[in-house]
């Protein structure tokens, strides 16, 4: 009985000197919370969940102060990729905060625009140039499709313009296959 | 697929004659079984029938599942181990292509743990049988289970080889006492292994045609003649010879038509070897130490349970990458 | 399935090939376009010609609608470090500029220049260069103006391959092999410009300086072989037959053929001191820095379903049908027209498409011709995809991976590594279109990349934009500071840190003060505008009572060491969080008070937004009058700057509100 009670005890002993000895040495290393979920982001920087941008909406989902479906530029797949970082059930997006529409950039109509520096201070991302009393104009590449510059505008010359399909970003297409093989002359 | 079907041919033309019509019977059964089935589960699942019929692949099934059972089995042993085969091992999988288990083999194992009876009573080669079942006998008994008058069941029947030997062998019977059994012939039992032979012919004729590579065969027949060997060299009073295993049970139908398959398999050229290989070393030591005769199914079944790992682990260098 | 056998067979001819793992032999098909000579085409009318030709960035245009360009005129410059010249391929007008249908696999329009041809084919200067004897370097360099690309398919632009030297070359290897069933072009050039052929590589030799050349070609090419073997005699250049399968003509598998080497996947050959030029890119080079003239015409096989299928030296946006004309026209069935070889080609939008410098083969295809593809069955894991894979992938596993998007796993297992030959779907026995899958799994990971990179950049951007606004309010507040400092000096006397203590003690009730009416009054979301407006009467009264006196900003603190730029910080600090604090409160006031009713969001935002845009104005105006001892401009910006951020912050706030309202509400149902 008691030899048992040792060995037992011994037992213990040993495996939690072994896993103790195993949390130091094999340690995860891993990114804080935040960032990472911070790196599943679309980094629209658009607000729409409510947040002022996108680190902190990261932080308030991190702090469980935020649910993980008010990201519409993310799309489904970003509620997916949050579901499966954060632990959770997916859930589908929270439509008060918007839809998801194609990606698009901001453009200005540059007869129109009179100078006022209001969409530059929207800007999350500083991709739009201009000062004061001259014409500004959006760097495409840069712009993240937010449209926080839209609203700001007095005179309304701002317009989203959904990315069309060039050769350029032209993506194969998943494979359909054909009921009946289609012959074009 | 069709080729996988003519290379049984040859074999089930030496089981028909060694052993009597009754097979025919029993492949027909399990072959209208099949595309009944699967036709049903197609329709219940809106999928196209046609093309999937008409690949063969539940054919084949039916074939491997009808020739690893005995032949004079009544008629629904084959029917539901063929309709569980097509219905629950495949079709409930998500049907052809995503089978993890190869069908003919679960339904096999169906069979013979729910009726280890019928499943174990072999009947014997017509040239051994103290009476010789005609054709319509043979009908008969499969649908009816009457035997003509005046015969019993145990004229008709007689151990396996490899039945036999397991349970002489507790009798601490000597194994030459054992070999001299007349159920025992040149290579493994008397009958069957030529049977065994036929499918050989038929193996070589898929590799020829390159519907199977060398591997699986080679490394599960290697397999089991090498366990085998080493065990008949420690003492062979006590086990039988290498070439005894390689020509008893399903150790040749096995090795080129049901390791085969290549659904349930590894693709890996090297993930094969393994497969084969570890397939065969469960197959002996359900033979040797197991409660069921032969282990062919079984080993089969476990195997498949690795073959995402096997994969995982054999594959092979790309070109340009350092292993 | 039989290539192994054959391979077996002819490895014994040709022993010092190097087998590849895989590869297939389909039904070659050459010896249809190989009956007659090269041909020469009529002048077409005009020429289309895409600026997207090669692999890169698109050139600049040069030119304006309405020029008169001679032949072999530079009419689109290469921008940036990868990218190629265009130039016009005869003397004519330059009728348009703009969006036209190009060879693609989308089948969408690109941007185009025509050139309506005038049929004199005067030249513009042409200036040959002393191959032999100029400095490597400006010959290498000058290549950046002939427009030359790699013609075996690949369309990269050659200054680069010479140029790029990290290692030094040691061998050269001339792809001649041509593997792709159909394509006949390089081995009709070989036949008929061998001595030219020769000469390219010489000049090649010269300029990266490799001692080793060999010439691979497969042996399906008897007549092509001979002629090369004939013009090399006496050069050190070695002619090597390579047996005929299916990838053979890949640059990695061509060069592991002809030397046993591997070049590394994550490798250029360049890097390991290979170069792979195809036949038909030296001899371009060999016309160019011997006559001068750039990158106008290639020759083309115009073959399959049409009367008389043969090769074409065609110029550059030659239209297809123009093509298909002089070889006898298109038989009445044919279906579509296909660019490139049968495996790794791919359907053309139209027949009206520019011949471009990537097209070395057209093929009229047919439902004869070409049967098409019976339904995909489900993979049965048979693995012959991977027997017949030249990389030695497991095509299986990808396609397993490509079909349900697990894109990380196709990644893992080498997806990128695919060369897209379409080995694996020749021999698929279910007819799966794997090349399909995996190109569609390709350019998903690349946009996901893309997109990625963009998220990061757009990150570094919002990270910097926020540190540049908490520095400009810091440097404002030392501002602010520094003239508090100029103001005590001349005129503020000293004050007992009590008194500051005192004052700050008040300005802290006052805040608190309007942050209770403030959260009082708040009853609507209207009330978000009241925040701003309190707000900026605060800013205006701490601003003025800061200038008003030195007096008051005579604040040597609890913290006597403290300066005070750092008083200054924790002051706006201070005010801030009072703030933040009191638009706290008032959200969550609006929240409790607001009943279901009220207006959605988005009223809410316009009302918003009107506010800003009013008190923009209304700052703006004030501006104009600035308070009390601010006299430079500047400030007048910097307070612009704080509203706006302030009404930034005060948004930000209201949607979170909005956003607690909204949820309060729907728990309240």
């Amino acid at each position: 009985m008691l030899i048992a009670l040792y060995i037992m005890l011994g037992l213990a002993l040993l495996l939690g000197a072994v896993l103790g000895y195993a949390a130091l040495k094999f340690k995860v290393e891993g990114d804080p919370l935040i960032a990472r979920i911070d790196a599943i982001l679309p980094q629209t920087q658009c607000g729409q969940c409510g947040y002022p941008g996108c680190k902190p909406y990261a932080t308030a989902i991190a702090n469980g102060e935020a649910d993980i479906n008010q990201c519409p530029p993310g799309g489904d797949e970003g509620v997916h990729a949050l579901a499966d970082l954060m632990g959770m059930e997916y859930k589908p997006l929270n439509a008060e905060h918007g839809e998801t529409k194609p990606k698009a950039v901001a453009f200005i109509e540059e007869d129109l625009c009179i100078g006022c520096t209001l969409c530059i201070q929207a800007c999350p991302v500083d991709a739009i140039l201009g000062a004061a009393k001259h014409m500004h104009t959006i760097v495409a590449s840069e712009c993240t499709g937010c449209e926080l510059c839209v609203a700001p505008c007095p005179v309304d010359c701002i317009t989203m313009e959904t990315i069309e399909e060039t050769p350029d970003n032209w993506k194969w297409k998943y494979p359909t296959i054909p009921i009946k093989p289609v012959i074009n002359l | 697929m069709s080729k996988v079907l003519i290379a049984l041919v040859p074999g089930i033309i030496v089981y028909a004659w060694l052993f009597g019509g009754g097979i025919l019977i029993t492949l027909a059964l399990a072959t209208a079984t099949a595309l009944i089935t699967e036709a049903m589960m197609l329709k219940l699942r809106k999928r196209p029938v046609q093309p999937f019929l008409s690949d063969y692949s539940a054919i084949i099934t039916a074939w491997l599942l009808a020739l690893a059972i005995p032949p004079l089995a009544p008629w629904w042993l084959i029917v539901v181990g063929t309709a569980f085969a097509i219905i629950i091992a495949k079709q409930l999988y998500g049907g052809l292509g995503y089978n993890p288990f190869n069908p003919a083999m679960i339904g096999y194992a169906v069979l013979l743990i729910s009726f280890p009876v019928i499943m174990t009573k072999w009947p014997a080669a017509l040239s051994l049988a103290q009476t010789q079942l005609s054709f319509m006998d043979q009908f008969h008994y499969i649908f009816s289970s009457t035997l003509p008058m005046n015969v019993s069941i145990d004229a008709v029947t007689s151990a396996t080889p490899l039945d036999y030997l397991k349970t002489q062998l507790k009798l601490n019977q000597s194994m030459t006492t054992i070999q001299s059994a007349p159920i025992f012939g040149v290579l493994g039992s008397k009958g069957s292994e030529w049977i065994a032979l036929a499918y050989l012919a038929g193996g070589v004729f898929l590799w020829q045609q390159r519907i199977i590579t060398w591997h699986l065969p080679i490394a599960f027949l290697g397999s089991i003649a090498a366990i085998s060997g080493v065990f008949w060299l420690i003492d062979s009073t006590q086990f039988a010879n290498p070439l005894f295993h390689l020509f008893s049970g399903a150790s040749i139908l096995g090795a080129f038509f049901i390791l085969t398959d290549p659904i349930s398999g590894p693709t890996t050229p090297k993930g094969k070897l393994y497969f084969a290989a570890g397939a065969g070393l469960i197959t002996y030591l359900v033979r040797i130490y197991g409660g069921y005769p032969d282990g062919v199914a079984f080993a089969v079944i476990f195997m498949n349970i690795c073959v995402p790992l096997i994969d995982m682990y054999t594959q092979p260098r790309v070109f340009g990458h350092q292993k | 399935m039989n290539a192994p056998i054959n391979i077996a067979g002819l490895l014994k001819k040709t022993k010092d090939v190097f087998r590849f793992h895989g590869g297939v032999h389909p039904p070659e098909n050459k010896a249809q376009s190989t009956q007659l000579p090269i041909g020469k085409l009529p002048m077409p009318e005009k020429l289309v010609l895409p600026l997207r030709q090669h692999i890169g960035n698109i050139p600049k245009i040069k030119v304006a609608i309405g020029d008169h360009v001679l032949k072999g005129q530079l009419i689109a410059e290469a921008e940036g470090a990868v990218s190629a010249a265009i130039h016009a391929p005869t003397s004519g007008v330059i009728s348009a500029i703009g969006e036209a249908i190009i060879p693609h696999p989308s089948g969408l329009p690109d941007h185009c220049i025509t050139i309506t041809t005038d049929g004199k084919e005067s030249w513009a200067e042409r200036y040959p260069q002393d191959w032999r004897n100029a400095d490597i370097t400006t010959l290498i360099g000058s290549l950046r103006l002939s427009g030359i690309v790699g013609l075996g398919g690949a369309t990269f632009p050659t200054q680069i391959k010479l140029g790029s030297g990290k290692a030094a070359i040691h061998t050269l290897i001339i792809n001649a092999a041509e593997c792709e069933p159909y394509i006949t072009c390089d081995d009709m050039l070989m036949r008929e410009y061998h001595a030219e052929i020769v000469h390219g590589i010489t000049i090649v030799q010269r300029l990266i300086g490799a001692s080793n050349i060999i010439i691979g070609i497969e042996d399906n090419k008897p007549e092509a072989i001979k002629a090369m073997r004939a013009a090399t005699t006496n050069t050190a250049i070695q002619v090597k037959m390579v047996p005929t399968l299916y990838p053979s003509g890949d640059a990695r598998r061509l060069v592991h053929l002809v030397l046993g080497q591997e070049v590394p996947h994550d490798k250029r050959s360049t890097e390991v001191g290979i170069q792979v030029f195809n036949v038909a890119t030296v001899l371009a080079l060999y016309r160019y820095f011997e006559f001068g003239e750039p990158a106008l015409s290639r020759v083309v096989s115009m073959t399959g379903n049409v009367k008389q299928p043969q090769n074409f030296e065609v110029l550059f946006g030659t239209p297809l049908v123009d093509l298909v004309k002089a070889a006898g026209g298109a038989k009445a069935d044919t279906s579509n027209f296909i660019m490139g070889g049968p495996m790794m080609g791919f359907n053309l939008p139209s027949d009206n498409v520019p011949i471009t410098k990537a097209a070395n083969c057209i093929i009229a295809a047919s439902p004869t011709l070409f049967e098409p593809p019976p339904p995909a069955m489900p993979c049965i894991r048979c693995a012959r995809c991977a027997d017949a894979c030249p990389v030695n992938l497991q095509p299986q596993e990808l396609y397993w991976f490509a079909k349900s998007d697990n894109f990380e796993k196709a990644h893992e297992y080498n997806l990128f590594d695919c060369i897209e030959c379409g080995a694996c779907s020749y021999v698929c026995p279910s007819d799966i279109p794997l090349v399909q899958y995996y190109r569609y799994a390709k350019s998903e990971i690349i946009a996901l990349d893309k997109a990625k990179e963009a998220a990061d950049i757009a990150r570094e951007r919002n990270e910097f934009r926020l540190a540049r606004i908490e520095r400009e309010k810091q440097e404002r507040a030392a501002k602010h500071a520094a003239r508090a400092q100029g103001a005590k000096s001349t005129e503020a006397p000293n004050e007992s840190p009590a008194v500051t203590d005192k004052q700050a003690a008040i300005a802290a009730a006052i805040a608190r003060a309007k942050a209770q009416k403030t959260s009082d009054e708040a009853a609507a979301p209207k009330n978000i505008s009241n925040i701003s407006d309190a707000t900026k009467a605060e800013i205006a009264e701490i601003d003025a009572r800061r200038a008003a006196a030195g007096l008051t900003e005579q604040v040597t603190n609890r913290q006597p060491n403290v300066d005070d730029k750092d008083k200054q910080a924790k002051i706006a600090a201070a005010i801030a969080r009072a703030k933040a604090q009191k638009a706290e409160a008032n959200a969550s006031t609006v929240s409790k008070d607001v009943p279901a009713k009220q207006p959605v969001i988005d009223a809410e935002k316009q009302a918003k937004i009107d506010a800003a845009i009013e008190r923009a104005k209304t700052l703006k105006s004030a501006a104009a009058t600035p308070p009390t001892n601010d006299l430079n401009a500047k400030p007048v910006a910097d307070l612009e700057k704080q509203a706006k951020i302030e009404a930034a912050i005060a948004r930000a706030k209201a949607q979170k509100a909005a956003a607690l309202k909204a949820k309060e509400d729907q728990s309240k149902e």
